[in-house]
């Protein structure tokens, strides 16, 4: 226990240490990262991490704008966010200090690149002082390790360029950051052997600068300068396990419910930040039944993953907000031809090109309300990196009910961000049934494509090359029973009403909603959706520990809400909204279900932070209490 | 088998909405007797159009149809052909919903070379929105939104495909039902995608915009039918005929009769003569129709199933792919 630290702040606070890697673009944090990442998991530990890199591909050396971050949280969990406040830092260079110390925990070691802190490497991040010298550094455990130099020595023999030597940095840090937390190598040689199993020179003096970090760690010198961290093993449940990125669970879940629908995956995307990672990862499932088309724009996107449900395969495409903005018409004829589409959309800041390396949840309205006319559609949100596997199978599957298209939301933030993942067995799945005709009807083949079922609303999903069965669809209004053009008054009225009661539809085959921490009625309960989970959840969690009267309650049915959400919100004295937006879930509790917010919006293009979601909490309980139960907290303090 | 279908097999019970005397109900004929005349099965033939007059059509034949939203059926058609590449699937577009707000996905399904049957009605109008220009319009066209004439250049179709890296462009008249059966059956038989643009006449908004040659009184003088390694001539006779000017890099229009060994002969798979060809304008040249270009090359379907890993079957397992990776067990 850290002294000085209240009885009430430590049940606030969870042991884990936060980590995090900085310097050029070009530095291979990202790759120390996740090599990192794969080494902790090993060993037991729960994580979670989150890419912070420049919107720049190689930003000008030294500047920065140009400085990449990786951040990891890690310890014995629950671990459920990328972490408040690093405890440890490591920057390549000047311009990844001045970066990162904002932002990391008071007393946190810092381990700095003293080769690239010259005049002109200040100069580049804007630093008059060096600020080792000039007290800006106090409070701070400063280890200074000339980590380019004693690279570069180290790799010499293997006759490397000086600027491919200088790329081994990022290895031999991290051989000294395995050395601190106690993690063998083993892993971490594999993938290097793997890795440059064509390039021997490269493989060698990887290795090389790997071990030499590591040993530097050990040297007696230094034993007193770098601090040895023990980070706790997590109590998982049993099981195979492995690490998972957004990206990649959502990409295996589009998989997944192609599998279990028996049907092929159409993804049909175009390149925008941060949704392409999913379009890379798609491209190597082909195996699975998933077939890529990299289209012209988002609009022929969309069209083209249209064309492909019209075919019978599930066509999905994706993309971020203003992607998303662009298929928006098209949206609108998947839901008059009545076909399934899945979208996907990664939101990131807005508006217009606004950050787009940067999170943000403000595509919410966009989803919900975003097309001309009275057009609704399901929107599914995800809550973390491995629920993206289940939020596609579920999307799918009301795509291919409902024959509808259907909104997913995920972030920059869930897109990247990687946490372990209990592996999920496939054999529990339901398949996804789909909507057949099948014998040729008896009266006109039009009427029989557009016999909705009662429940559902969804029609047969027909598709060219079925005999008998040829039929016409389009944009234009059809006759609710014949499927042909109609412009009748009271058929349009009644065709708006069929489209509102196929999306209230969804309601009925839902999961009611629950509460993730804390009673199902109490004073605050705090409600989220989407990639907030892990800070809300984890801040939740925590208060409950000295107020019984605050719950956690995440959504993942947006449109519609599940049908007992309002009951269950009737039963808490004030609802707090969290959102990275302006208020949009609020709107939409309060349009939906009348139910009036107290909001909680941050849009710094950075996910929230546990420390800020728990003071929040703590006011408002105070307020509608009346009861003091607010603990000092002292921000970032280490464990 | 649809060998023993007609044309009335393929025409919908629905009522036909276009302007008595529109261009496309020519249209409409011809290529519902083509479908019947190739023997088209009605269940792997698909009509996929954006907006505009032109693209109601897919409601009045009898295969499967999508009306989709404006300028994107080529799109559209792209992902159906990928989901199903044994389909026939034609594309009816016009000059604003192709060459407008959709050209840019023209190019692309053309540069692509994805089998879709592009049939682009050109007008030179906008019907369907009463009669403003369009990007096919003559400068000086008096319309609603260009009271005193428009004033910007018109794109010429046939240079489009060809500059998009089209490999099949052929043209044909509305009426001309032997030139248009003859260019939309080519374009059935060609493995690849093909850009047909059939001169259409909008009889309210546009009329007899392409008198000065689909003229009945002008055919002769003002239409040239191009036939692969035949002589490029036409008028009375065969008397006129066109040759090469080295000096300009032109054609020019000579007496085929005394200078007949002057004459070019066709060459569909001659990029630069067709370019030629496609940018022939009446009254000063005959106008190509048939087909002016075409080439063999891979289409898009075929190399997107051979670039596929499996030819885009599913022969791997989901539950197999969770654990292509690092994975570790928690006892």
């Amino acid at each position: 226990m850290v002294s000085g630290m209240s009885a009430k702040h430590q049940e606030l606070h969870e042991p884990s240490v936060v980590v995090r890697f900085a310097g050029d673009s070009g530095d291979g944090v990202q790759l120390m990262g996740t090599q990192f990442v794969s080494s902790t998991a090993l060993a037991g530990s729960d994580f979670a991490t989150f890419p912070d890199y420049p919107a720049e591909i190689r930003a000008p050396a030294g500047t920065t704008f140009g400085v990449s971050a990786y951040q990891i949280n890690l310890g014995a969990g629950p671990i459920t966010t990328a972490g408040d406040a690093p405890q440890m830092l490591v920057a390549f260079n000047p311009a990844a200090l001045k970066v990162s110390l904002p932002l990391i925990a008071d007393g946190a070691a810092i381990i700095v690149n003293t080769t690239s802190f010259t005049r002109r490497g200040l100069s580049k991040a804007g630093y008059d002082e060096d600020p080792r010298s000039d007290g800006s550094l106090d409070g701070y455990q400063l280890i200074e390790v000339d980590i380019t130099r004693l690279t570069l020595e180290t790799v010499k023999p293997f006759g490397l360029s000086k600027s491919d030597a200088g790329r081994c940095k990022n290895f031999w840090a991290l051989g000294l950051v395995q050395w601190m937390f106690g993690l063998d190598l083993d892993a971490i040689e594999r993938w290097i052997n793997t890795k440059f199993a064509s390039k021997e020179s490269v493989r060698e003096a990887n290795l090389a600068a790997l071990h030499a970090g590591n040993a530097y760690g050990e040297t007696a010198a230094l034993a007193a300068a770098v601090p040895q961290l023990d980070v706790r093993k997590a109590k998982f449940e049993p099981g195979e396990y492995r690490g998972v990125r957004g990206g990649e669970a959502l990409s295996l879940g589009l998989a997944a419910a192609g599998e279990l629908a028996d049907r092929p995956i159409v993804f049909c995307s175009y390149p925008i930040t941060p949704a392409s990672p999913l379009l890379h990862q798609l491209a190597r499932l082909g195996k699975l039944g998933v077939g890529v088309f990299q289209a012209e724009d988002e609009i022929a996107a969309v069209c083209a993953a249209i064309g492909a449900s019209f075919g019978g395969a599930i066509g999905v495409t994706s993309s971020s907000g203003p992607g998303i903005a662009l298929k928006t018409e098209a949206i609108g004829l998947a839901i008059n031809a009545e076909l399934p589409l899945l979208i996907i959309d990664s939101q990131r800041g807005g508006p217009s090109t606004g950050l787009p390396t940067k999170t943000e949840q403000s595509d919410l309205y966009q989803a919900v309300y975003g097309r001309n006319a009275d057009a609704p559609v399901p929107v599914v949100a995800a809550r973390s990196p491995s629920d993206c596997f289940d939020v596609a199978i579920e999307a799918a599957r009301i795509a291919l009910r409902h024959m509808t298209p259907v909104f997913v939301m995920t972030d920059g933030y869930l897109a990247n961000a990687a946490e372990p993942w209990l592996i999920p067995d496939m054999d529990t799945y339901e398949p996804i049934e789909v909507n057949t005709l099948a014998k040729k009807p008896a009266d006109d083949v039009q009427t029989a494509v557009f016999e909705r079922h009662p429940k559902t609303f969804g029609r047969p999903w027909v598709s060219p090359g079925m005999p008998n069965l040829m039929h016409r669809i389009g944009g234009l209004e059809k006759d609710i029973h014949t499927g042909h053009i109609s412009y009748e008054a009271e058929n349009h009225q009644a065709m708006s009403q069929l489209r509102a009661d196929k999306v209230q539809s969804v309601a009925n085959f839902i999961p009611e909603q629950g509460v993730e921490v804390g009673p199902s009625e109490g004073a605050v309960a705090v409600v989220g959706w989407g990639s907030t989970y892990g800070a809300l959840y984890q801040a939740v969690r925590r208060v409950a520990r000295i107020n019984d009267r605050v719950s956690h309650i995440h959504i993942r049915h947006i449109n519609p809400f599940p049908p007992n959400l309002g009951e269950l919100l009737g039963g808490f004295d004030r609802i707090i909204v969290p959102e990275m937006n302006m208020g949009q879930l609020a709107t939409l509790l309060r349009d939906k279900l009348g139910v009036e917010t107290v909001q909680f919006n941050k849009v710094t293009g950075q996910p929230f932070l546990i420390q800020e979601v728990i003071d929040f909490v703590l006011d408002q309980l105070a307020d509608v209490t009346g009861e003091e139960s607010r603990p000092r907290i002292v921000h970032g303090e280490p464990t | 088998m649809s060998a023993s279908l007609t044309a009335k097999d393929y025409t919908t019970s629905q009522e036909v909405r276009w302007c008595p005397g529109c261009g496309d109900y020519a249209i409409l004929k011809t290529m519902t007797r083509v479908l019947a005349d190739v023997g088209a099965e009605r269940e792997n033939t698909v009509f996929i159009s954006g907006i505009g007059c032109s693209s109601r059509f897919p409601y009045y034949v009898e295969t499967y149809g999508f009306h989709t939203i404006h300028g994107r059926a080529p799109a559209v058609a792209t992902g159906l052909k990928l989901a199903n590449p044994e389909l026939d699937i034609w594309v009816v577009t016009g000059d604003g919903d192709g060459l407008s707000i959709g050209a840019n996905h023209l190019l692309h399904a053309l540069r692509r070379n994805i089998s879709l049957k592009i049939l682009l009605f050109n007008n030179e109008i906008y019907g369907l929105t009463k009669g403003q220009y369009s990007p096919t319009s003559r400068i000086g066209t008096r319309s609603p939104s260009s009271p005193g004439g428009s004033f910007d250049a018109p794109v010429s179709p046939g240079l489009y495909a060809l500059g998009s890296g089209a490999r099949f462009i052929a043209r044909a008249i509305d009426v001309d039902r032997t030139g248009l059966a003859g260019v939309l059956e080519a374009a059935h038989g060609y493995d690849g995608g093909a850009f047909v643009e059939i001169f259409q006449n909008c009889i309210v908004y546009n009329e007899d915009v392409f008198e000065s040659f689909a003229g009945r009184e002008h055919a002769a003088e003002r239409q040239l039918h191009v036939r692969h390694g035949e002589p490029l001539v036409f008028g009375a006779g065969d008397s006129k005929g066109l040759r090469f000017d080295t000096g300009k890099m032109a054609l020019e229009l000579i007496d085929a009769r005394e200078r007949a060994d002057e004459v070019l002969v066709h060459d569909e798979t001659n990029a630069t003569l067709a370019q030629l060809l496609l940018a022939m304008e009446a009254p000063e040249m005959p106008v190509a129709l048939g087909v002016i270009y075409r080439v063999e090359d891979e289409t898009f379907e075929a190399a997107f199933y051979d670039n596929h890993p499996t030819g885009f079957k599913r022969t791997g397992k989901v539950a197999d792919a969770l654990r292509n990776t690092n994975t570790w067990t928690v006892e």
